[in-house]
């Protein structure tokens, strides 16, 4: 049986008083991959920075409504601890131009201020590492800066410094969208794997994507979720008028 | 015919013969084009050497005003040598030159002015770059930064006097030193205050220059503000915040007409940093009308050919130490 770990009830989001986010109603059960799909402007990726309170840091921006994990309320919690056990990928790859590649994996609790022992330290960063099919690639680089990767190899250790922090979820904003079709290739190769430790949800402005790594689809148009469904019925039998269109390319 | 071809860069041996000689009637409308061309080149020729020379005229300022300094203070060179600069007595009556004094008086005040301002300057960059850019507050804080820099230091001196050095004074009758007020203390508090906007508005451009995935990559990691200001902000913008301290150290360095005011203008090494000094540039503002004796005029003017030395060589060690910050 499936257990639900992120549940969302009626829940809106703003930006001042450009409501983007309308009264989405889902429920995202534990280690599957969920991709949120729409086009541009929908609300997805507000949606999602809604998961870890990301969304309140710009100024003017507002949520109500119900979001929970393991069904505790996020919104009642510190967002130091949401954040914490729900990762961030962004768009982009964002590694710390100032740290080396062994830094970056453990700058999340270099920045939170938990000191560890050496030992301690290289597991988890070779930990993490492995687990992004990455540290065979840079185990003898580890002292280089992070800058040095490739695309893909940046995000790639993005993604181990989310997963050293060992948090339930991973969110993924648009992680391949700046990325070359190989990188993008190991990049969703990595999800099937990381979804047996972790629940993933990833937004994307790409169907394929969507159909091929994820088991359940979400589809936002105009700040509504449309349709959440099972991936390969989403793609088969879409009950939405919206959903068919979209999918069959009749607008994006 | 074809001008354009080579990347649309157009030069003269590029230009057919015949188009400049041809007749009004024979001109088609692309020949035509092809001497609007002709007419930027010449344009671009222009606008190129009035920029070299606006340079150039920039370069000769200042090596024309080193030249001066160096040629005015020949005699007082030739006839005290380089134990001008660590000469302990500055007494132009009895012809005795040493500017070791001031030298002294310019370093403590800057340096502790420097001191003082950077928990101040760095607080409202921090403030006005990371916490809260936008707002009533914000706007009014940066407004009144601006504002300090652009009160004339006179203002300042007259201020210092009537309100800082009572203050000091009280201070001094405290702390047990003599109650004089006036002093090097006093001045590196005007001078500390002086100098904020220029770290501070440099400071907070930098820090809003901060590429935001960086922060929120550490705000995603579960960091606090303070965490992501500490960690990702500062060492990103040190040598920004570097060159901005150093900026206000030049204006400590050169400020004259408040520092003069509530220095105490003496001409004694200073005990500590509370006894009555005098800086180089107050020096030369003090005395230079009273200066009878060429020596004494040329001396006057060697000192501010240290003060310009001294600038200078704080400005090249600043800028190898932000050179080393950006290579790192």
């Amino acid at each position: 049986m499936e257990s639900t770990i992120i549940k969302s009830k009626g829940f809106n989001a703003s930006f001042g008083s450009n409501h983007v986010v309308k009264n989405v109603n889902i429920e995202i059960p534990r280690n599957h991959v969920i991709a949120v799909m729409g086009p541009s402007g929908c609300g997805k990726t507000t949606y999602l920075r809604c998961i870890n309170r990301m969304h309140e840091l710009i100024p003017g921006a507002t949520s109500s409504g119900e979001m929970t994990i393991n069904n505790e309320n996020i919104y009642d919690m510190h967002p130091i601890f949401v954040r914490q056990k729900i990762g961030m990928v962004f768009q982009r790859p964002n590694p710390f131009p100032n740290l080396s590649i062994y830094d970056n994996v453990i700058a999340g609790y270099k920045l939170n201020g938990i000191r560890l022992p050496k030992a301690e330290r290289d597991r988890i960063v070779e930990h993490s590492l492995t687990r992004v099919a990455l540290w065979k690639e840079v185990k003898d680089a580890l002292n280089k800066k992070g800058s040095f990767l490739s695309g893909g190899q940046q995000q790639r250790l993005c993604i181990a410094r989310a997963v050293a922090m060992e948090p339930e979820v991973l969110l993924f904003d648009e992680p391949t969208s700046a990325l070359d079709p190989i990188s993008t290739s190991t990049v969703e190769e990595l999800f099937h794997e990381l979804k047996a430790n972790y629940t993933l949800i990833i937004v994307t402005h790409n169907m394929q994507q969507a159909a091929r790594v994820s088991d359940k689809t979400a589809f936002f148009y105009m700040g509504e979720l449309v349709e959440y469904d099972e991936t390969k019925i989403m793609f088969t039998n879409p009950k939405d008028k919206r959903t068919q269109n979209y999918i069959t390319g009749r607008f994006s | 015919m074809d001008t354009s071809a080579k990347n649309g860069v157009i030069t003269r041996s590029d230009l057919p013969l015949r188009v400049i000689n041809s007749t009004p009637e024979t001109i088609s409308r692309a020949q035509k084009k092809v001497r609007r061309s002709f007419r930027q080149i010449r344009t671009e020729t222009v606008f190129r050497r009035t920029l070299t020379i606006m340079g150039l005229i920039m370069i000769i300022l200042v090596l024309g005003i080193l030249l001066t300094l160096i040629i005015q203070s020949l005699p007082s060179i030739k006839s005290l040598g380089l134990k001008y600069l660590w000469g302990k007595v500055w007494d132009p009556v009895q012809d005795i030159y040493g500017a070791w004094p001031f030298l002294l008086g310019t370093l403590l005040s800057s340096f502790l002015a420097l001191i003082i301002s950077i928990p101040f300057s760095l607080a409202v960059a921090i403030f006005l770059g990371e916490y809260y850019p936008k707002g009533w507050m914000p706007d009014f804080l940066k407004n009144a930064v601006e504002l300090i820099a652009a009160v004339p230091s006179v203002i300042y001196g007259f201020w210092g006097l009537a309100v800082l050095v009572p203050i000091v004074r009280n201070l001094e009758n405290h702390i047990g030193v003599e109650p004089v007020g006036v002093g090097i203390f006093s001045s590196s508090l005007i001078l500390a205050i002086m100098i904020i906007p220029y770290a501070a508005s440099l400071g907070r451009s930098m820090i809003q220059m901060v590429p935001s995935p960086l922060k929120e990559a550490a705000y995603g990691l579960g960091a606090t503000r303070w965490e992501v200001i500490r960690s990702v902000v500062l060492p990103y913008t040190k040598s920004g915040l570097f060159a901005g301290i150093l900026l206000s150290l030049g204006r400590a360095l050169g400020e004259t007409m408040a520092v003069t005011m509530v220095i105490g203008n003496t001409s004694l090494i200073p005990k500590n940093i509370f006894a009555p000094g005098n800086t180089m540039a107050s020096v030369i503002a003090n005395e230079f009308t009273e200066a009878d004796k060429p020596v004494y005029l040329s001396a006057l003017i060697e000192l501010g050919l240290v003060l310009f030395l001294v600038t200078v060589v704080i400005n090249l060690i600043g800028k190898k130490i932000i050179d080393r910050f950006t290579n790192e």
